[in-house]
């Protein structure tokens, strides 16, 4: 799965997105690149459409009753909305991972096995085992499950479950995983063997992560994104974003002013 | 009539008692409310039960024993020649003497005396009671309004008390079931020592038709239950063979398909079903499906009885469609929308998600409504009263007619029946069955509805 992955090129680029729930705007005109092979993090305070821009990217936007998404977001060039693209199709490249840990109530093999399942992935049953094994073993999961592959998904801690369900991700082969807050509902320890796995990941995926922590970004991307009210204020390295941020809004939320 | 009158009265005297419990409490705290250890509304809930508690406890006691009591003096009262009689007789003495009492003509003079004598005692009676009551009443105010204090924890103890009367509540519920479990286990230990329980639990012929008196030539009667007991799992498998799939499919449309809109109205009108009286599905069966079936049957070249255990199976099934639905609707939308989230977020359909992910993670819950349904089903009996039959065959056709423990229980009991034979006495040993396996089965259903519960707090 070392796929080559080109630095700087742009995988996902939105322009003029825009989304509706009901009558209330969630993004107004948002024009984004995320590049390749690179840890995204958006940032920004509660409701400003950092975790809606996510959910666009895989469509998982659909389900909600109500609401509707206009302009354009590209995936590799190709649009996401296209009425012709299969929505199962496309979630299989871009992967999820959720604020709140949420392994299925199976073994932690049926987890992993889950996506490569419906995808018809693995010919045999040999190959599943692999992909499981390697998945787990990405996830930096292995060691600790490798005795008890049988044993329910939900009876590991919470930091494993988390790592259990990015490993869950992997095992699809996707090539941009979304992480929606990971570490909001895990401890100090756990968070950071989260972040080392992130930052491990990105040699072969692009990521985009939301997170309200700060210091998670600073730690973990190479470019932020800051929201605010449902509009993309900043966009820039990461370093660059902390340091020396254009915007004064920008300056006013990293500095805790507001937030 | 004036029972209610002095009911209302102590009411009211309670609320007063409220009242002037709540001013002393300000008066007391003089202007201060916040020098009080309890809201001025304790010290009114305590005087107001100071006042009515103890008078009402003496009202009920009253009303237990007022009616022996007169009674006793009644007959005590009456000439010798009557006291004389059989307890019987006097029983019918007395029921005379009550009814002219209550002003219908009687032709015996002494009759007139007793009922005279007894509207006397129970007017005085009446009085005494009044007084006892409200005087009691009123101390028990007068006492509880002295002791008003500041310091007075009026909290905590109208809080004892409530927690009392809760107690008591509960108990009286518990206390029913267990009366009633009780009684069943008498009468049935009764039947056991004319019939053997082996015999009674795996017999296979089912005639509780016995002679009744010794020169009789008759059937010395078969209870074994064997045939009730196949008869009712034949129907009741046959109402879950319908009841199962509509009910649980209908559940997942409404919680994992259906626009709110159309949830909005379909979940209600399949809710109207569970309100329908079994007594009207009964004779849907009878009238309607039995007859259909019947000629389909017929159709086909098969011997359908009249009364057939399809028909109520059938109808049966029907009447737990909404058992069902609504309890694997509750199950599936407890399921947390995060695993959703992450069948969808690894490209999962909604099929998909729904078939392996949504209902594995319930199934706990449904199978634990399921068995709810199935002790409903094993306990019904109005339905198969009506369409089952009465013939205790040993079968596994679902055409022929067969009868089920809660039919032959409301056969053996209705009518004239004397509580000494063991054909009436069958009833509560049937009974006794029914309740150890429905309540195995619900015990079972709790167990793993509590464990599924577990999971995701």
């Amino acid at each position: 799965m070392n796929q080559f992955i080109p630095r700087g090129t742009s995988k996902i680029s939105a322009r003029g997105l825009n989304v509706h729930y009901g009558d209330k705007q969630a993004l107004h005109d948002i024009d984004l690149d995320i590049p390749a092979g690179e840890v995204t993090a958006l940032i920004g305070p509660s409701g400003c459409g950092k975790s809606t821009f996510l959910r666009c990217i895989n469509r998982m936007n659909d389900m909600v009753d109500g609401a509707k998404v206009t302009g354009s977001l590209t995936l590799d060039g190709s649009d996401v909305y296209d009425r012709q693209l299969d929505v199962v199709q496309l979630r299989a490249r871009v992967g999820m991972v959720f604020q709140k840990p949420n392994p299925f109530p199976k073994s932690i093999y049926d987890n992993v096995a889950y996506g490569p399942r419906i995808h018809g992935l693995a010919r045999d049953q040999a190959e599943l085992d692999e992909i499981v094994m390697n998945s787990l073993e990405k996830a930096g999961l292995l060691a600790e499950v490798e005795s008890r592959l049988s044993e329910s998904g939900t009876s590991l801690s919470g930091g494993q479950q988390q790592r259990l369900c990015i490993a869950r991700a992997i095992a699809v082969a996707p090539e941009v995983i979304l992480m929606d807050e990971p570490c909001s509902a895990l401890d100090p320890i756990a968070t950071a063997k989260v972040e080392e796995l992130i930052d491990e990941l990105r040699d072969n995926y692009t990521i985009v992560i939301v997170t309200h922590s700060m210091q998670q970004a600073a730690r973990v991307s190479q470019r932020t994104a800051f929201f605010h009210l449902g509009k993309l204020i900043e966009v820039g390295g990461t370093e660059e974003i902390f340091t020396n941020p254009r915007e004064p809004l920008t300056q006013g939320y990293i500095t805790g002013r507001f937030g | 009539m004036q029972t209610v009158t002095l009911a209302a009265l102590l009411l009211l005297l309670s609320s007063l008692a409220f009242q002037m419990g709540r001013k002393r409490a300000f008066a007391v705290a003089s202007g201060h409310p916040g020098t009080l250890h309890s809201l001025p509304g304790y010290y009114g809930w305590w005087v107001a039960l100071w006042c009515g508690l103890p008078a009402f406890a003496i009202l009920a006691v009253w009303l237990m024993f007022e009616p022996s009591l007169i009674r006793a003096l009644v007959i005590a009262d009456l000439p010798e020649a009557m006291r004389q009689l059989p307890a019987e007789r006097i029983d019918v003495i007395i029921n005379e003497v009550r009814n002219a009492a209550q002003g219908h003509a009687t032709a015996n003079p002494d009759f007139a005396a007793a009922a005279e004598h007894y509207n006397r005692l129970q007017q005085t009676g009446f009085a005494a009671a009044v007084a006892v009551t409200v005087t009691l009443a009123l101390a028990g105010a007068t006492f509880a309004y002295r002791r008003v204090h500041a310091e007075l924890r009026a909290r905590p103890r109208v809080e004892r008390i409530i927690n009392v009367f809760l107690v008591a509540s509960s108990t009286v519920a518990i206390f029913t079931t267990v009366g009633i479990v009780l009684s069943l286990l008498f009468e049935a230990m009764r039947f056991f020592h004319m019939v053997d329980f082996v015999d009674f639990l795996f017999g296979l012929s089912w005639s509780p038709q016995m002679s009744t008196r010794s020169d009789q030539v008759g059937s010395t009667g078969a209870f074994g239950m064997v045939p009730l007991l196949t008869g009712t799992m034949l129907i009741s498998a046959i109402s879950m063979v319908v009841a199962l799939p509509l009910g649980l499919f209908s559940a997942i449309y409404m919680s994992e398909y259906a626009q709110p809109r159309i949830r909005a109205i379909a979940k209600p009108a399949l809710e109207i079903l569970a309100g329908i009286p079994t007594v009207v599905f009964g004779f849907f069966a009878v009238v309607t499906v039995a007859p259909v079936i019947r000629s389909i049957g017929g159709a086909f070249g098969l011997n359908v009885a009249a009364e057939s255990a399809l028909a109520a199976g059938f109808v049966m099934g029907i009447t737990l469609i909404p058992l069902i639905s609504s309890l694997s609707d509750d199950v599936i939308t407890a399921v947390p929308q995060s695993l959703r989230e992450g069948a969808f977020g690894l490209g999962a359909t909604r099929s998909e998600t729904i078939v392996q992910v949504v209902l594995p993670a319930a199934l706990p819950g449904i199978v634990g409504g399921v068995l709810l349904a199935v002790s409903r089903a094993i306990g019904e009996t109005m339905i198969v009263v009506m369409a089952a039959g009465l013939s205790a065959k040993l079968t596994a056709n679902p055409l022929e007619a067969v009868t089920t423990v809660t039919v032959q229980i409301v056969t053996l009991l209705v009518g004239d029946t004397e509580f000494d034979s063991p054909k009436t006495l069958a009833a509560f040993a049937l009974g006794l069955m029914l309740f150890a396996i429905t309540l195995g089965l619900n015990v079972i259903a709790l167990h793993i509805v509590q464990k599924y519960r577990e999971k995701y707090d």
